[in-house]
Order: C-alpha cells, then sequence, then structure tokens
C-alpha cells in the first residue's frame, strides 16, 4: 500500500511517501491512521488530533470508514486551502 | 452538446486575454464571458506564498467541478487554470472563466467554481514572512459556507 502525505502532514511525519504493509485487521482509513500513528514520534504527532486530518484513497476523498486494501494508494493531509 | 472544459495545473504564469480568445475563437455564440482571477495578497508582511497540491488527485478533482459547471449551466465554455509552487504578491493564483450565450450562466457558473473548488481541490497554501515563521494557511469556515449553497 503506498501512503502519500502533503503540506503539514508531510513535515510531521518527515516523508512524502512511503510503502507500508500493515496486518490485516487494518481493513479502513480510521484504522490505518491509527495503525501509522504507532509507527514512530513523527508518524503521532501528524495523526495527534485525527480530526484535523483529512484523507483520500486512490485519489478520492474518504471519510473514516471508507475501506482500505493492499495496493491502494491513501494519501493524508489538512483540510485544503487552494483558490 | 456539452463543452469539453479546459483544466490545467501548471506553475508558469497564465494570459487572461489569451484564455478568453481562445473561448471566443471560430464561434458566434457566446454572448457573455465572466472571469475569477485570485491573487496571491501581501496581508502582514507576506513575502511569499507556497502553493503545495496532489499531482494527479488535482488534475481529476479540477476537471469533475469543472464538468459539474457544464452539466449545471449551458455553457459554451470554461477554463480553469491554477498554479502551483512560489508565488509573491501580485502574482495570480488561480483562473476560472466561463462562456455562455447570456450572462446568468457565465456569472453563475463561475461563481460556483471557485467556490466548490476552494473546498474540494487538493492544494495547501503556505504564507513565507520576512523574519518570521512560514505558516500553513487554515480552511475557513466561510468557504465551506460558500460552497455549500452550491449544493442540491
Amino acid at each position: 500500500m503506498k501512503v502519500l502525505y502533503f503540506a503539514w502532514v508531510r513535515q510531521k511525519v518527515g516523508t512524502a511517501e512511503e510503502d507500508v504493509a500493515p496486518p490485516p485487521e487494518v481493513r479502513d482509513v480510521a484504522g490505518l491512521v491509527r495503525w501509522l500513528a504507532g509507527r514512530g514520534p513523527g508518524h503521532a504527532a501528524a495523526f495527534a488530533d485525527p480530526r484535523q486530518v483529512r484523507a483520500a484513497v486512490n485519489q478520492e476523498f474518504a471519510t473514516p470508514d471508507a475501506p482500505v486494501r493492499p495496493g491502494d494508494e491513501v494519501a493524508f493531509f489538512p483540510p485544503v486551502t487552494g483558490g | 452538446m456539452r463543452a469539453t472544459p479546459r483544466v490545467l495545473v501548471q506553475e508558469a504564469a497564465f494570459d487572461l486575454a489569451a484564455e478568453t480568445a481562445r473561448l471566443q475563437q471560430g464561434r458566434t455564440d457566446v454572448g457573455g464571458l465572466a472571469s475569477f482571477l485570485g491573487v496571491c495578497r501581501g496581508d502582514g508582511g507576506l513575502s511569499a506564498m507556497v502553493l503545495e497540491h496532489y499531482p494527479g488527485m488535482t488534475e481529476r478533482a479540477l476537471a469533475r467541478i469543472a464538468e459539474e459547471a457544464c452539466a449545471r449551466w449551458p455553457l459554451t465554455g470554461c477554463t480553469v487554470i491554477h498554479r502551483h509552487g512560489r508565488l509573491v504578491p501580485g502574482d495570480p493564483i488561480v483562473l476560472v472563466l466561463t462562456a455562455s450565450a447570456h450572462r446568468t450562466a457565465a456569472l453563475e457558473s463561475c461563481a460556483f467554481l471557485i467556490d466548490w473548488l476552494k473546498t474540494k481541490a487538493p492544494f495547501w497554501k503556505r504564507e513565507e514572512f520576512a523574519g518570521r515563521e512560514a505558516r500553513w494557511v487554515e480552511a475557513k469556515s466561510e468557504d465551506d459556507e460558500a460552497a455549500a449553497r452550491w449544493s442540491r
């Protein structure tokens, strides 16, 4: 599974992209957030308040209950501020 | 026939006059064009704004928003250009341009596009200041409210 980070989420995690293999019990975005938060202090800081972080699965905005599967591209980022 | 939107995500500047001419080229059914040009402000001693985006998803999200505008209003053409990278005060950031036979469709769809783009396209702004720490711009609830008025 490819995980991408943007904006301050990327800065806190310390990388823009990583390949991960979460255990099979990680089935949705919320589960992936909990699992990623345990990977290190940077990840923990980025996901300290999950309400501040938005997600996309395969380049579509996704809610915490959206399913994630091996091979997916999952991205985490703050609320968008374009325009 | 529904218009095909022109959507670009680029670092380079864009040319409003050239983009306007492009929507009129070879046709006589355009009665009005509306444009929104977003510009980098220099509030509070801002020296530069850096726009980050999600390559791939950004283009898809903008295309979907533009297609939604073409489905809701009888447009003859529609252009959305959003820049990324480092911009300084006065630099243009985003262009929304709509063309239709009549003004209402052009004006309304232009407002719709910029309202939706602000809340549905994956861009993030980071502000840099002389002698102060840079900061990420926070999303505004007014932008969510502006986008919500077009939901149906």
